[in-house]
This record gives C-alpha cells, structure tokens and sequence, in this order.
C-alpha cells in the first residue's frame, strides 16, 4: 500500500461562461484571474500535487489567489470545471469526483474534517458545542448517547476548551475558542485528511500560536494528514513540510517548505519571503 | 341572484364524494404509491375544499376518495366525535355521500378520520384510518429549503433530527417532544405524525389497519401501511418513552369518568379550579362508563 491518500490532477474552477481565450490571457503573466474576454474568473487553474499519510501541505498565496477554491473542491463545497482527484482510502482508492452527492456527501462527513477562517460556516451556532460535536457522530452512525457525550467531552478535553463548557452554546466563546470547537467537530470521526483554510487569521498573536500548537500536536498524535491553508508566511514555516504557492488561480512554485523559503524560485515568491522578514 | 337559490345534490349536480371520479381516481393512485413507499410524502393534486385548509382539507380528501355507500364512517376531533370541527366534517361527509352510515363507536367504523389521535381502541384488518396532518415533513424543523429536505429523505440522513433529540437530553435529561415525534417507516423515510401524541406512536407500529395520512396545504400523502414497521428515533441506550400520568406519589392517574388507567389523558381545571383528568378518547371513555354500569346492574 502507498502512502499516498490524495492526488489532484488537472484541478480547476472557472467562474462564469469561459471562452477559449479564458486560460491563455489569465495568470500571474497577466496580472489577473479575470479573462479580459468574457470577463469569468480563473479562480483555479490546473493545480496538481500529492499528499501523503501524516503530511501537513500548506497553500500560501495572497487574497483571491484560489487557495479557498482548491480546498472547497476538495472538501466537496463546490464542483471543479476540469480536473480529477483520488482519495487513497485504506485499500480502497476513490475518484472523488466521479461519486455521486450521496457518496460525496458521506466522505465529506465521515473521512474528511475542515476547519474554515469563520466560525459560522464550520458550527451551528442554534446547539451546544457538544451538539456540534455529536452532529458529527450521529452523521457517522453512531447512535450511543452516553458514548457520544464521553468522545465530545474528550475531543473538547483534547482541544483545550474543557469539559464543562460542553453543554454551552459557541455563540458565547472566544475566537480561539471557537476555532478549538471547530478543530474538536473536524476530529470527531478521526478523518484521515484535515482541510484547515486560515484557521489563525484574525486572532491575537498569542492565540494563534496556541492554536498552530494543538494543530502540530494533533498532528502528531493522530497522524491526519493536513491541507493548511493561509496567506501567512509564518504558519507555513510552522506547520507545513511542502508547500504550493498560488498566484491568479496558478501554482507558480512548489516543494519543501524549507527550500521554498531559503531558495524561492519566482520572482513573486521571492518577493513574498522578503516582505515578511 | 337568487337568493332561495339551493345546490342541486339530488340532481347529481355534484358526484358522490364531492369530488369528481377523476380526482379521487387521482388521489386513489397517490394512496397506492404512499402505500407500496412506506413513509414517503406524496406530492397530490390538493383540490380547493368548501373549508378553509387547515381544518382538515387533506384528510378530507382521502377520505372522500375511498368512501363507498357501504362505509361506516367516524370522525374524531382532539378525541372527540363532538367537538364542532368533527361535527362539520362529518356532516359534510353525510350531506355530499349519500348512504354512508357515520358511528361514534370505533369498532363499528371501516373508515375513521381523525386530527389528534388514534382510538384507544385497537384498530382491524378491516379499517383504515385517515389522519389529517398539519406538518408533513419531519424535517422542516432542522432544514428550510424543501430540495434539501428531499434529498436528505432519500438518502435516510436524518442525523440532525436525532441533534436535536440530543440537545433536548443535554437540557432536560429526557426526550419532551409532546407531538411530531419523528418516526421511521419501515426502515428508511422519517416521517412528522404531527397531529398525534407521542402516546400513539407505538400504535402507528405493525398497525393491523392501514393509517393514511393527509396534509392539504402541504399537498402531500404518506402512509403507514398494516403491519410495517414504525420506530421513534432514539439512541442505543436511551429507550423511547410515553407520557406517562403520574401524581405526586407516583401512582398512575384514572380517568375522573370511567377510572381507566390505561389510557391517554387530558388535563381539564373543574369548577373548583382543581386539575383532574379524563379520557381523551371519548368513545372509549363512554363505552368504558357503560360497561361499568350495566356490570353494576347485574
Ligand atoms: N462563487 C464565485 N463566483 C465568482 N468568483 C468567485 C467565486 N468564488 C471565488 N471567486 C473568485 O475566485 C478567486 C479565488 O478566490 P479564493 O479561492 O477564495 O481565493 P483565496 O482563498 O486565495 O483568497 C477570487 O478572485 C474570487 O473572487
Ligand atoms: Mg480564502
Ligand atoms: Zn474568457
């Protein structure tokens, strides 16, 4: 068996009606992901890599580079325009988008956790954090209450929010806390793969790092393999082994994080490393 | 205008039923498909009623499309066959289908329409009992969008029902979901039996008669046909419970009329402004009452 568990070939999100000229007059060479032609927008283009058992990949790019794009595809929130993707799932390997929304909808629920910037798209925010948490397990069929509380009171324990705030409703956390919450639900059903798309952005310094703390940890304990994805130079360094950086919906570089911070290729890359020394 | 102007009913001016053979043909082919898809909403053709909806237009519906001249027919209301809603539904029943005998006694009815319960009375084989429901989908609760709700119907995912059962043990340490307890039919559709109490729920399952549900301004048929399966969503470990009527002491309640303390009460403040209780199924009630007397005569 390989340690591969995914492979993105060719993966690509076009908004609006494309036209033949889309590709060729978008990227970073253009300075746009807007086809100045028909006026769709290139939010990702051909982004290819593998990831492998345990691996943390970030994405780094600026704002509107299609980092969102290419996870969202993943994590089955929006449908690529081209491009495939295979999920290595213990022996069983899947054509991700070649399922139907049932199949979909059941990876996404069972083998996939995501942990989004904003609180209200990860957690509902009408039911206790532990309901969050047991919306997640009662997706995956378990249907045993007093178990349900024990691995939601666990998960909360794991993520530093303590058991006693388990009956509480989210609404009344802290940022960080919410983001803890959100990491607990994405850790319910012991997925495999982890989708986290700037999970830190917008807390205070010391929360943050708290925070890439408990994802490096998780890491470790469990062995998930991670999609990091952020515009944030520092995290990267933190968390990632390799890295794709994005520009206009293109990855313009890739490979160890270490080489792409020491070395960088692209002239965007360089510049992006220099700023943030 | 005239104003001594009468509807012709003995000049066939409206077919027998009220509705016309084409839309009970129709509604009978809804019937047959909720049947063979056990718990599944079917959409219908909901036709406008002389009544407002809401009082009862999609259970009418059914029944005026299965009612033949050799019926017996029974309403009940909240329990009741004298309550005024029952009363107009059966008296438009008698006045649009000539022939059709109407009963208060359960036992005596082929055709049983009802809002809040079923009869105390185990239903037969030979009955079918219409429910009028106000809210058809269980689902409505946790998902707004009906394309959703549909496709989490087909695919059986109702796991935020079963969140909010969560949530409710979380807060009060039980299920009190009153009415609307989301029920499995046959293993797969979760249906809203939104009229009944959580009481009558167990009744719905292996139901020797077949209980045929209407909502008319939903437009929707479903169905619990005889002997299928109906289960109540729960957990493993915590077990689904009726209401149970029990005083300070812990002993179950009687009826104030009839002593039965076996079934469904409802809680009623006499003169003297004291709670007391009394059958909500007045038909058993009464029938109860009788038995007692004529034993008391012999
Ligand atoms: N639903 C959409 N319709 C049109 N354009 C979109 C849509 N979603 C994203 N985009 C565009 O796609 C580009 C990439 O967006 P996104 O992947 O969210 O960027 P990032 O996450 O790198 O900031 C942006 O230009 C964005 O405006
Ligand atoms: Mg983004
Ligand atoms: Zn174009």
């Amino acid at each position: 068996m390989s340690n591969k568990i995914l492979s993105v070939r060719g993966l690509s999100r076009i908004h609006g009606e494309q036209c033949p000229l889309c590709i060729s007059s978008t990227g970073p060479e253009h300075d746009t992901n807007m086809c100045p032609h028909c006026g769709s927008v290139v939010a990702a283009h051909d982004v290819n890599f593998d990831l492998y058992r345990g691996e943390i990949l970030g994405i780094i790019g600026e704002s509107g580079s299609g980092k969102s794009s290419t996870v969202k595809m993943l994590y089955f929130d929006d449908m690529p325009t081209a491009g495939s993707a295979t999920f290595y799932d213990g022996d069983a390997q899947h054509d991700m988008f070649a399922l139907n929304a049932a199949q979909q909808r059941s990876m996404r629920n069972k083998r996939f956790g995501m942990v989004y910037q904003n609180p209200h798209l990860g957690l509902n925010f009408q039911i206790s954090a532990g309901g969050n948490i047991a919306e997640r397990l009662l997706m995956s069929d378990l249907r045993h209450y007093e178990e349900i509380r024990t691995r939601a009171g666990d998960l909360l324990v794991r993520t530093e929010v303590s058991r006693a705030r388990m009956d509480q409703n989210p609404r009344t956390f802290s940022g960080g806390m919410q983001q803890r919450v959100q990491i607990a639900k994405a850790l319910a059903t012991r997925p495999p793969l982890l989708f986290l798309d700037e999970v830190t952005t917008g807390l205070d310094l010391s929360v943050q790092a708290a925070i890439l703390d408990l994802i490096l940890e998780i890491q470790h304990e469990l062995g998930t393999a991670m999609i990091v994805v952020t515009h944030d130079l520092g995290v990267i360094r933190l968390l990632a082994g390799r890295t794709l950086v994005m520009k206009h919906g293109r990855v313009i570089e890739s490979g160890l994080t270490d080489q792409i911070l020491e070395d960088p290729q692209h002239a965007y890359t360089q510049r992006l490393v220099a700023s943030a020394l | 205008m005239n104003a001594h102007y009468e509807l012709p009913l003995e000049d066939a001016g409206y077919s027998f039923g009220f509705l016309d053979e084409y839309a009970k043909k129709e509604v009978r082919r809804c019937i047959l498909k909720a049947i063979s898809i056990p718990g599944y909403q079917t959409p219908y053709a909901s036709r406008e009623m002389p009544m407002g909806r809401g009082f009862g237009t999609g259970g009418l519906q059914l029944t005026l499309s299965l009612i033949g001249a050799d019926d017996t027919l029974k309403v009940i209301d909240q329990g009741s066959d004298d309550s005024v809603n029952a009363v107009n539904l059966r008296q438009f029943v008698q006045l649009t289908c000539p022939g059709v005998a109407v009963t208060e006694k359960t036992q005596e009815a082929t055709l049983i329409q009802s809002r809040h319960r079923i009869p105390e009375k185990m239903l037969t084989e030979q009955q079918i009992l219409v429910l009028q429901v106000p809210y058809p989908d269980a689902l409505v609760v946790v998902e707004p969008s009906e394309a959703r709700r549909k496709v989490m119907h087909g695919e059986a995912d109702y796991s935020r029902l079963l969140v909010k059962l969560y949530e409710d043990v979380v807060r009060f340490d039980e299920i009190t979901l009153s009415h609307r307890y989301p029920t499995r039919i046959n293993g797969h559709y979760v249906i809203d039996p939104s009229p009944i109490p959580r009481w009558d729920v167990p009744r719905l399952h292996h139901s020797p008669a077949l209980v045929l549900l209407g909502a008319g301004r939903e437009k929707k048929i479903y169905a619990v046909p005889p002997y299928t399966v109906a289960a109540p969503l729960v957990f493993d470990d915590i077990a689904f419970r009726v209401e149970d009527f029990r005083d300070a002491n812990g002993q179950r309640i009687a009826c104030r009329c009839c002593g039965s303390i076996v079934s469904f009460l409802d809680e009623l403040i006499d003169d003297a402004g004291r709670v007391t209780h009394q059958c909500s199924d007045s038909a058993y009630c009464e029938e109860q009452q009788e038995t007692i007397s004529a034993r008391k005569q012999a």
